[in-house]
Formats: C-alpha cells, sequence, structure tokens
C-alpha cells in the first residue's frame, strides 16, 4: 500500500534506502533538520545542509517517485550557543520560500536547558512571522516528560494553532497530554529507544487514531528505514483493518502536512 | 480490569508474544547476573542500574493490575519530574534514567 514516511533524515541513508522504501510503498517522505552526529564549525555548515535538503535530496528520492519535501531549523542539540544559533536562524529565511520547505523543524529541547529553550522560543516566532508550520523534537528518554511539557506552554504562550504542530517522538507517558491540548503527535519507531512498532500499535490501541501518525526518523543511528511497513504488520497480525492502516500511515500525514499548501505526494 | 481495546483475545496474545517476552525476561536476568560477575562494584550503584532494579516490581505490583498502565508508570518513573528549565546543558546526551531520581 501507498504509505507517507513523515520524518526520515535521507541524508544519512543510502541511495539503497530509496529503492527499498519505493519498493514497500512509499510514496513520500518528509526530511526534518536535525543534528549530524557532531557539531558543525560554522553557521556556513548549516547553510551546505540546507542546500542538501532543498536541492540534492528532492532530486535524489524523485528518481524512486518518491515526493521529498523538508523542514528547517536549527536543532536544539546545537541551540546552547544563542550567538551561534542565532546566525543559523538568520540564513533560514533564504530558503522558507524553495518549494519542498514546508515549515521549521525539528525544533524542540534536547537537556531543558534556558538557552535550549530561548532559541526554541525564537523559532516558534519564525514560523509565527511566515505562517509555517512546526515540527517538534521532543527530548529524549529522562527529558522527554519535562521537555515535551516546556515545549507545549512555550507554543502556547506565543498563541500558536496547537493544530498546525506536530510534536513528534511522543510515547505513552507523553502521548496523551500532547492530543489533549489539540496538538498532532508522532510515534517514531526505533530498535532501542522510544517506540518498537509493537509499542507503538498499543498506543493507537489506547489512544485512537486521530491527530497521530507513526514514522522511521531513520537517521546515522540504530534505525530502520522500513519500519512504518513493518509496523504495518504488526497491526494487520493483530486483526487491525487496511482502513485503520491508510488513516494512520496515509490520511493523517496528508491532512496535517498538507496544511502548509505545499505538500504532495509522489507517483 | 482495563477495557478492551486490543482485536486479539488474551490467549492469542499469549501465544503470539511468549517466546519474543520470555527471552526479554531472560535477557534482563542475565544482564543483572553479568553484572554480579563483572569486575569491580560501580556499575551495580549506577543510577541506571538502581532505577532499573526500581522499576522491574511495577510490573507485579498490585497497582497495576488490570489498569494496562505499567509502561506509562515505568516511563514516568524513569523521567525527571522537574518542572523548571535547567541552568545550562552540559552534555548532549541522555541516561535512561533521571541523574538526580531517588532510586
Amino acid at each position: 500500500m501507498a504509505y507517507i514516511d513523515p520524518h526520515i533524515h535521507m541524508v544519512s541513508r543510502t541511495t539503497d534506502d530509496y529503492q527499498a522504501m519505493a519498493e514497500a510503498g512509499c510514496v513520500a517522505i518528509t526530511e526534518p533538520a536535525f543534528w549530524a552526529g557532531f557539531d558543525r564549525s560554522s553557521p556556513g555548515g548549516f547553510y551546505d545542509y540546507f542546500r542538501q535538503l532543498t536541492e540534492v535530496e528532492p532530486k535524489r528520492a524523485a528518481r524512486y517517485g518518491i515526493a521529498h519535501h523538508c523542514w528547517l531549523c536549527i536543532n536544539p542539540k546545537e541551540a546552547e550557543d544563542p550567538v551561534f544559533a542565532r546566525e543559523v536562524i538568520g540564513l533560514i529565511p533564504e530558503f522558507l520560500d524553495k518549494p519542498n520547505v514546508l515549515g521549521i523543524g525539528e525544533i524542540g529541547l534536547n537537556k531543558n536547558s534556558r538557552n535550549e529553550l530561548t532559541i526554541l522560543e525564537e523559532q516558534i516566532e519564525l514560523a509565527k512571522r511566515h505562517d509555517r508550520l512546526i515540527l517538534v523534537h521532543t527530548p529524549h528518554l529522562e527529558d522527554k516528560l519535562k521537555g515535551t511539557r516546556l515545549t507545549m506552554d512555550a507554543l502556547a504562550n506565543a498563541g500558536i494553532d496547537p493544530g498546525r504542530v506536530l510534536i513528534d517522538h511522543v510515547e505513552e507517558h507523553t502521548v496523551a497530554e500532547v492530543l489533549d491540548r489539540g496538538y498532532w503527535a508522532g510515534m517514531t519507531l526505533y530498535p532501542d529507544s522510544k517506540c518498537t512498532p509493537q509499542r507503538a500499535v498499543d498506543i493507537i490501541e489506547c489512544y485512537g487514531n486521530e491527530r497521530l501518525w507513526i514514522n522511521s526518523a531513520g537517521d546515522w543511528g540504530p534505525s530502520d528505514p522500513l519500519s512504518v511497513p513493518k509496523c504495518h504488520v504488526e497491526m494487520r497480525r493483530r486483526g487491525h483493518t487496511q482502513q485503520l492502516i491508510e488513516k494512520i500511515s496515509l490520511e493523517n500525514p496528508l491532512a496535517f502536512l498538507s496544511q502548509s499548501g505545499r505538500f504532495a505526494l509522489g507517483n | 480490569m482495563a477495557k478492551q481495546t486490543c482485536p486479539l483475545t488474551s490467549q492469542q496474545v499469549v501465544d503470539l508474544y511468549f517466546m519474543e517476552h520470555r527471552a526479554k525476561l531472560l535477557d534482563i536476568a542475565a544482564f543483572l547476573d553479568r553484572l554480579e560477575r563483572a569486575g569491580g562494584g560501580e556499575g551495580l550503584q549506577d543510577i541506571r542500574v538502581r532505577a532499573l532494579y526500581k522499576a522491574i516490581p511495577l510490573l507485579t505490583d498490585a497497582a497495576s493490575l488490570g489498569q494496562a498502565d505499567r509502561v506509562k508508570r515505568v516511563q514516568e518513573l524513569l523521567s525527571d519530574q522537574t518542572t523548571e528549565p535547567t541552568p545550562a546543558a552540559h552534555t548532549q546526551s541522555a541516561l535512561g534514567a533521571d541523574p538526580n531520581g531517588d532510586y
């Protein structure tokens, strides 16, 4: 079946992965700007990265019939130095009108520090000023609960419509608050952290299928670019309907992302 | 009892998932044994190991029976429960348990 992987870092993946994803039914992806596994030494490193996201990856994906879209930002792991972060933020408007840019993301918090929060607030304002969607990264492991709450408070303080924000990497202890406050929620399927396909299906069973999606967040670490179709197998194994699978992996991402006015499915 | 939200019967859940989770249980047991067989005692006092020892009883304690909320309770136990931003980020990585937690 056709599906969307709404969060995957293809700059870290091989062309063989594009091939395998296309064969599994992937028709569109969105790629948030993220930490490369090391801190970049200058804003120029981000400039080149934004070119890669807006010029190179769309062409690589198109060869496999996959529509490529992206989100731009400075990620929270490189946001502890506000002077550096502001230089990177200053580069973003030049790229915002590129046709595959959906909005600002993945912004958020990592260690829930004051400087990270300041830069998060400034990027929320950037999205607001340009009327763009927001994709939120929530922190890892022990920092997730607190960081998710601080992020939702910052969005609310800025007067952002929660229906235009996707809060990603939700787990059992954060998903209810995210949905209750009106945000969209993303579940990331990782082998060792975040959600396994089994736990993601548990969450769908417990919290419903509205404003919820799954993604692989495939990157340079332990991750699987085919985890979304593997989660579909888990849903079928439990007797869930094809209609539910399509709701989670096609209709929901399509509904959220189409608010950008720039999202399209591939072949 | 928790409301039924999984389409399978409980017997089907056992039949489908028991072997996989038996193996995971043995992995945890083997990890704790390996810790005791390893050199030095520091690892046994590591905050992550103490957190694990505190989390394991949540799987079987009376408060979880019929509630289907074990994952949430474990996640909350392993989380930083404070509400104010930290003054500064001194590391980029996470431990898996709250470094200031009461474990």
